[in-house]
């Protein structure tokens, strides 16, 4: 690629780089717009006399005594612990994740491997699956975990997740084990390997960066999820989006928005650094990965 | 691979989708053709800190002992999916009968729940996914030919859309869009309207849905476009530089070829995802200018009293929808998985 | 501010304590679903006092309530002993069979509790109510003065106001009111179409009987509220609405009781709107007599399916939760209590003009949550000029009249 970037034209680097800036400031805008305010209070943050109040925070200044504060922080994180929703999140996320990748890399496995056409109405099946609104699914769960005292445990919400992740996440390794070369495992149960230890032994080392990528596709499920955590978890193990729902409440208490607002950029700081580390990985992943759909 | 080497392997994840999909499913199915045994009403007298007053209640026991008598309620048949509330074949009927050229059937059509519900559904698919696939890919592009070192932090900005919970960023969005909000105050200025409101009319509110549903998800495309670039081939792209082929021209004739299956997974996933939209409705307030399928499932289960077999039609037919939107889709992945 | 706050949360923790020993109660599982208001909040806290190593109380107060409240009394035992609901909402509960009558728990504890508090349906005490809410006028004084008239004590009058309002030039869009397309927008018909004097249903049915002179009536008078509201008015429930009173953009409105006190509170607005908001009794509207608000209230219900132990329990804690003991600074200010001992601030005067009005209670009927829904979705085409109100009335018909007979109230 570097031999092509000295022979672009002038132009076409100012359209380039254009195109870098506007999409940077669509994307970025909004959370920088969001990282300055959630230093003011309310009143300005969402003022609806005058934006230029979110800017400038006079009322800030007159409620606070000064132009910045730390109130929807000192809020959030220790006020309403929400310390305690952010390890409810970690344990959610660390058990969706590993629990869908071994489901999902033995079941992608199995399917990139079998060559019958049960496979593809399997993947088909499983797409129609997807299509499944989640709130019938979730209003469908309430009776029956009610029932069977399943209700509100971190455990129960893991486990739907999973299930709801299944669809996607099978589809997504499937076409990833799709372009590791069938002779790998196949050699290897040629030397005596039955279809699992060829899998243990061959596969399972080079898949790392297809099941990495998955995994953080599914992670962003398992922490951005509201629909069912809102639903099936009880206060006491709320995990940190429905806590933060909770601080915006339907009518909302002065000053909690700002503890939502405050949440929300407190839990962006540890996503940077994991994309930045990852980053290389979601790259290799696809790459290997999705690109034979 | 052996049927029972299979059936292993793929027993974890079949069971979970069993369990936790597939029986809610079925469940839906069954409620979809029932509706509630009739209610016995009789008139008591109610009291309260405000005073009593003689209203209707429902007879505990009579209605008990109809319940008892068939659990899942009255067989109804199809009976709900054809109703004002979803597909509404008597009124759609009249509608025709009556309306006097195919505008005003339009109109008329547009005044029942489902309909309305599915023209903004539609146009929600149609527009916001191809244009997540365009913008995805220009920006994937752009991504690519950055120098190395910036790329990190370009690739963590891009996916912010994607990362902020929804909650919290329709939020801020939905306050930035309001005619005293800094991006509606740029509008008006823009427009040289000071009377501008994104909120109050119709049309600018569906713009303002979709401009929120490619931002949410172009970071999804682009991400997975990103990648994929990564693997061009650069002796196919030398040699076509060498053959005289534009910039423009590899693009079109090298890049895009490779990026065609990335483009399917994106399409189905994105369709699927589109035709479901939800979250901005209800965060944006937007009930009162557009609707969709998946709405009308929360507003029926929302109610004081839920609807519970209304949401169970709706949620059949958002199904059998997705299903005809992916047909195309899966025609095409079908003929691949023969051909192989 | 932060400072005061705490050292009444210590003081509240300590008064609780003071009160666990008179908690009286054994042994038992009390586990508590509601709403998150703030008032709710107080109330739980204070049930939790009751708790020790042989009582439980636990307790999920959040937005969605009424999404999980009847699922989770549906179960045996249910896994919620009390449902903290209002009388929109006790209906499906009871619809449904999951609450218990109260009468024998009454006679054993709570013979302290208030006559009027007890809800009773056909003659079973359902449900305690603790707290009162409606709708009320509320406006700016410094505004009202400077076009020299009195609080509008009509709608009428308020419109009149808002014209004086537009015409000189003060604000530009003087009305403000929660007319979020949804609930919201709904109660605001349901306010006054019982304003006109307008009956929801054929006497002793299930039949709607809306669309008719006084149901045009009441979306006439809301549509010419709309032309004095700010254009935004479909996506504004009550916190936009007071966000624009705070940002001094609105000086009359029909608001929630419980939503004044933070109007009138110094944060979030500057000192010329906070210090001038005031509140006034409902209105009424085309010569009626009846205010065009309805009257609220919460309550507490008992479960069903559990066992008497901890039927027992649970209405104990709920008592300790409802009593005098809650009330202090903090708390009198959350709500219009109905508890013994709560002195109405200046903030409260609306809602007990409401009561002393006579305003109807809001419609505490099985079917009623179905034309609530039905209001809300149909009621926004008409604001926004999009069909007769004629045709927004025979929608909002046709739309309950499928959903009822899906439940079964019509054949």
């Amino acid at each position: 690629m570097t031999a092509q970037t000295q022979r672009r034209s002038a132009a076409l680097n100012v359209l380039l780089i254009s195109v870098l800036v506007v999409w940077m400031a669509m994307a970025a805008f909004p959370f920088l717009w969001t990282l300055w305010g959630s230093f003011k209070v309310e009143g300005d943050f969402f003022s609806k006399a005058d934006w230029f109040n979110a800017l400038k925070g006079p009322l800030t200044l007159e409620e606070t005594g000064s132009v910045f504060t730390g109130a929807g922080y000192h809020g959030a994180w220790i006020k309403e612990a929400f310390g305690l929703a952010a390890i409810n999140t970690v344990i959610v996320c660390i058990f969706v994740v590993t629990i869908s990748l071994t489901f999902g890399t033995l079941g992608g496995y199995a399917l990139s491997r079998s060559t019958y056409r049960y496979t593809f109405w399997f993947l088909i099946i499983a797409l129609i699956f997807r299509a499944m609104p989640p709130i019938t699914l979730v209003s469908g769960y309430l009776p029956v975990f009610f029932k069977w005292n399943m209700w509100g445990n971190l455990s129960t919400a893991i486990v739907v997740l999973v299930a709801i992740n299944q669809p996607f996440t099978l589809w997504m390794l499937h076409s990833f084990f799709k372009n590791i070369p069938k002779d790998l495992d196949e050699s290897a149960m040629v030397d005596g390997c039955n279809r699992f230890q060829a899998f243990r032994h061959v596969i399972v080392p080079v898949m790392w960066p297809g099941v990495i990528t998955t995994g953080l596709f599914s992670f962003l499920l398992a922490y951005n999820d509201f629909a069912v955590t809102a639903m099936i978890l009880s206060q006491e193990n709320q995990t940190m989006v429905p806590k933060i729902a909770s601080f915006l409440g339907t009518t909302q208490t002065k000053g909690n928005v700002m503890f939502a607002v405050a949440a929300v950029v407190s839990v962006t700081a540890p996503l940077f650094v994991m994309i930045m580390f990852f980053q290389r990985q979601i790259v290799s992943g696809l790459t290997a990965g999705a690109v034979k759909g | 691979m052996k049927h029972k080497t299979f059936f292993w392997f793929v027993l974890p994840s079949s069971l979970a989708m069993l369990l936790f999909i597939f029986v809610p499913i079925v469940s839906v199915l069954v409620q979809s053709v029932y509706v509630d045994h009739a209610q016995v009403i009789k008139e008591v007298e109610n009291c309260g800190p405000f005073g009593c007053t003689t209203t209707t209640a429902v007879d505990q026991e009579a209605t008990q002992a109809l319940q008892q008598a068939s659990p899942l309620g009255r067989f109804a048949g199809l009976d709900t999916y054809l109703d004002r509330s979803h597909l509404a074949i008597d009124e759609v009927a009249a509608a025709w009968n009556r309306s006097t050229g195919i505008g005003d059937f339009f109109d008329k059509l547009v005044n029942l729940p489902f309909y309305k519900a599915m023209s903004f559904t539609l146009a929600y698919t149609f527009i916001v996914t191809p244009l997540v696939i365009i913008v995805g890919f220009i920006i994937a592009v752009a991504v690519n030919s950055a120098t190395r070192k910036i790329r990190g932090p370009l690739i963590f900005f891009s996916l912010l859309p994607m990362m902020v919970t929804p909650l919290v960023g329709s939020l801020i969005i939905f306050w930035m869009v309001d005619a005293r909000g800094v991006v509606g105050a740029a509008l008006q200025y823009l427009a040289g309207d000071p009377d501008l409101s994104v909120k109050a009319s119709t049309p600018l509110t569906w713009v303002m849905l979709m401009v929120y549903g490619v931002w949410h998800s172009a970071p999804f495309a682009f991400i997975v476009y990103y990648a994929g670039l990564q693997t061009v081939n650069n002796d196919t792209l030398e040699s076509a530089m060498i053959d005289g082929a534009s910039r423009w021209e590899q693009i079109r004739y090298v890049v895009i070829p490779h990026l065609l299956p990335l483009t399917t997974f994106i399409a189905l996933m994105q369709l699927m995802d589109n035709f479901r939209v939800f979250e901005p409705i209800v965060s944006f307030s937007a009930s009162a200018h557009a609707t969709s399928l998946s709405w009308a499932i929360y507003n029926d289960l929302g109610g004081e009293t839920r609807q519970l077999s209304s949401a169970a039609a709706t949620s059949v037919l958002t199904i059998l929808g997705i299903a005809i939107l992916l047909t195309p889709v899966l025609i095409r992945t079908w003929r691949d998985f023969s051909r192989k | 501010m932060l400072l005061r706050k705490l050292i009444i949360a210590t003081s509240l923790a300590l008064s609780a304590n003071a009160a666990h020993a008179g908690c009286g109660v054994a042994e038992g599982r009390v586990n508590i679903v509601g709403n998150e208001f703030p008032a709710i909040h107080t109330v739980v806290k204070a049930a939790q006092t009751c708790a020790d190593e042989n009582v439980s109380v636990t307790a999920n107060l959040t937005a969605d309530h009424q999404k999980i409240n009847l699922a989770g009394l549906q179960g045996n035992p249910a896994e919620y002993t009390s449902a903290i609901i209002a009388n929109s909402s006790i209906v499906a509960l009871i619809n449904a069979d999951v609450i218990r009558p109260l009468d024998d728990l009454i006679e054993k504890y709570g013979q302290d509790i208030p006559k009027s508090n007890l809800i009773t349906v056909d003659g079973k005490v359902m449900a305690v109510a603790f707290m009162a809410n409606a709708q009320h006028l509320v406006y700016r004084k410094d505004v009202l003065e400077e076009i020299g008239v009195e609080p509008p004590r009509t709608y009428e009058e308020l419109l009149e106001a808002a014209r004086m309002i537009r015409e000189k030039g003060i604000m530009d869009n003087p009305v403000g009111g929660a007319y979020q397309s949804g609930w919201n927008l709904a109660t605001e018909f349901v306010n006054m179409y019982i304003g006109t004097g307008g009956e929801f249903y054929k006497p002793g049915t299930a039949e709607v009987s809306i669309n008719n002179d006084k149901g045009i009536a009441a979306l006439e008078m809301m549509k010419s509220l709309t032309e004095y509201m700010n254009p935004d008015f479909l996506t504004h429930d009550s916190n936009a609405t007071n966000a624009e009173v705070e940002a001094g953009n609105v000086a009359l409105m029909n608001m929630w009781g419980s939503r004044v006190g933070v109007l009138m509170d110094d944060e979030g607005a500057e000192e010329v709107v906070y210090s001038n908001v005031a509140v006034d009794g409902p209105l009424t509207v085309a010569g009626g007599t009846v205010p065009a608000t309805t009257l609220w209230w919460d309550g507490w219900t008992v479960a069903k399916n559990i066992s008497d132990e901890d039927a027992e329990a649970t209405f104990v804690a709920m008592m300790a939760g409802t009593s005098p003991d809650i009330l202090n600074d903090e708390t009198m200010a959350q709500a219009v209590w109905m508890i013994d001992g709560y002195e109405p601030a200046p903030v409260n005067k609306g809602v007990f003009a409401a009561i002393q009005a006579q305003s109807r209670p809001y419609p505490m009927l099985p079917y009623m949550g179905l034309l609530h829904t039905a209001l809300g979705d149909n009621l926004s085409d008409y604001l926004q000029g999009k069909e007769s109100a004629e045709e927004a009335l025979a929608d909002i018909e046709a739309t309950y009249t499928t959903s009822a007979r899906e439940k079964g109230f019509l054949n």
